[in-house]
């Protein structure tokens, strides 16, 4: 698809953008585009698997209620799946944002402002989901009637 | 779409018709004006004349200030890439009739390079990229006393990346070179792949390594914009992925 703005008032620019400022060592872009391939098929397999198991097996979505979840992380086979999930689609996620900010943003400072707070976004999103993976207790409420709790 | 013919096209036997057309051109000059704007041209044409005939018209006849690069106008020197209806294609490669004369033809140079004046920008970048990835035979050991020999599967290999004749139409046609100019471009990749698929060619590695920069190849979304664009039909997207997939076979 050929795209067809047109932006008059960008021109005329300074010669010196073109001057390039990486010094190229190093694969990480070369990583971070594999890291996307090989995210992004796991995350087909894991994103699909837990919605069939979610919303189909079983009762479907009218089984979904505080305690299918409580019972669901009481299981450390989904504790792994959720935190895979979590963390590939964070990455992967984060990745593209900053990709998308590498290709749009025209000045340093922008770029800067916006880096960091996609890096502060997602450490809370983390940190945060991971910490509730592994540290969630159904029964942290006394008068708990869930069958976890008896 | 076909052109508006005139009537009197029966008058001869044979004869071209023409027609009238409007081009739309941006003109600069960095002497009087503070941004780039939009003039209309009014030009009679024949069927068989293409964009470059008629900006040809309008600077001998009409206004001899209109600037704009060309010099074999046949397609193989690669001076007239301009923005044609919102496409990158040569002026003398696009016929009139081809591009909806009904409605005004914009012509602006190439985005996203420097506009020294009207349709001529500073391809000096652009050149730079490609000597940056180094287009000449690089080999090691010593000299051959006769040709260097290659098979015809060899040749084939890189065959398609040696039609290129930097014009500028791929790169200037990318949005992500439009950004910040920091980006290699479409064409430099062309130019490092046809030494890095050359049997002949020992630099690979350095060539690969190069375009594994931050500014390489890990850059290219494949939009495609590169492949429509190129004048000469070379697939620049896929010369792009191959080289990608050089460096991970590479790595890995």
């Amino acid at each position: 698809m050929t795209a067809t703005t047109s932006e008059p008032g960008l021109r005329p620019v300074q010669k010196s953008r073109y001057k390039r400022r990486s010094k190229g060592r190093g694969n990480f872009e070369m990583w971070s585009w594999v890291f996307m391939r090989g995210s992004g098929v796991l995350l087909l397999f894991l994103v699909f698997g837990h919605l069939f198991v979610n919303l189909m097996l079983g009762q479907g979505i009218h089984a979904i209620d505080f305690a299918f979840v409580a019972g669901k992380w009481s299981n450390p086979f989904w504790q792994v799946w959720d935190m895979l999930m979590l963390w590939l689609a964070e990455l992967h996620g984060f990745n593209g944002v900053r990709t998308i900010i590498n290709d749009y943003t025209e000045k340093d400072s922008t770029r800067w402002v916006l880096k960091t707070l996609l890096v502060v976004s997602a450490l809370v999103v983390l940190v945060l989901g991971t910490l509730v993976i592994f540290t969630f207790d159904p029964c942290v409420d006394p008068g708990s009637t869930l069958s976890q709790c008896k | 779409m076909t052109a508006t013919v005139e009537e009197n096209t029966e008058a001869k036997p044979g004869a071209v018709p023409t027609f009238e057309v409007t081009l739309r051109i941006e003109r600069y000059n960095p002497e009087v004006d503070d941004a780039p704007h939009f003039e209309d041209y009014r030009v009679t044409v024949h069927g068989t004349d293409r964009v470059l005939d008629a900006l040809h018209q309008i600077k001998w006849d009409q206004d001899g200030s209109l600037s704009f690069r060309r010099s074999c106008a046949h397609g193989v020197c690669g001076s007239d890439a301009m923005r044609i209806n919102g496409k990158n294609r040569l002026a003398c490669k696009t016929l009139v009739k081809d591009v909806n004369p009904g409605k005004p033809i914009t012509v602006e140079p190439i985005k996203g390079l420097p506009v020294e004046k009207d349709l001529i920008v500073d391809m000096e970048p652009f050149f730079q990229a490609y000597r940056d990835v180094m287009p000449f035979l690089v080999t090691t050991g010593n000299e051959p006393t006769r040709e260097r020999l290659q098979s015809q599967e060899d040749r084939e290999r890189f065959d398609d990346t040696t039609k290129c004749i930097l014009c500028a139409a791929c790169t200037t046609s990318c949005p992500v070179f439009w950004n910040d100019g920091q980006y290699f471009g479409p064409q430099a990749i062309v130019g490092a792949h046809r030494f890095i698929f050359d049997s002949r060619d020992d630099g690979a590695a350095q060539r690969l390594e190069i375009l594994n920069d931050k500014e390489g190849v890990w850059r290219c979304r494949t939009t495609f914009n590169c492949t429509d664009a190129c004048p000469r039909g070379i697939q620049v997207t896929k010369a792009i992925q191959e080289v990608k997939r050089a460096l991970l076979t590479n790595k890995f």
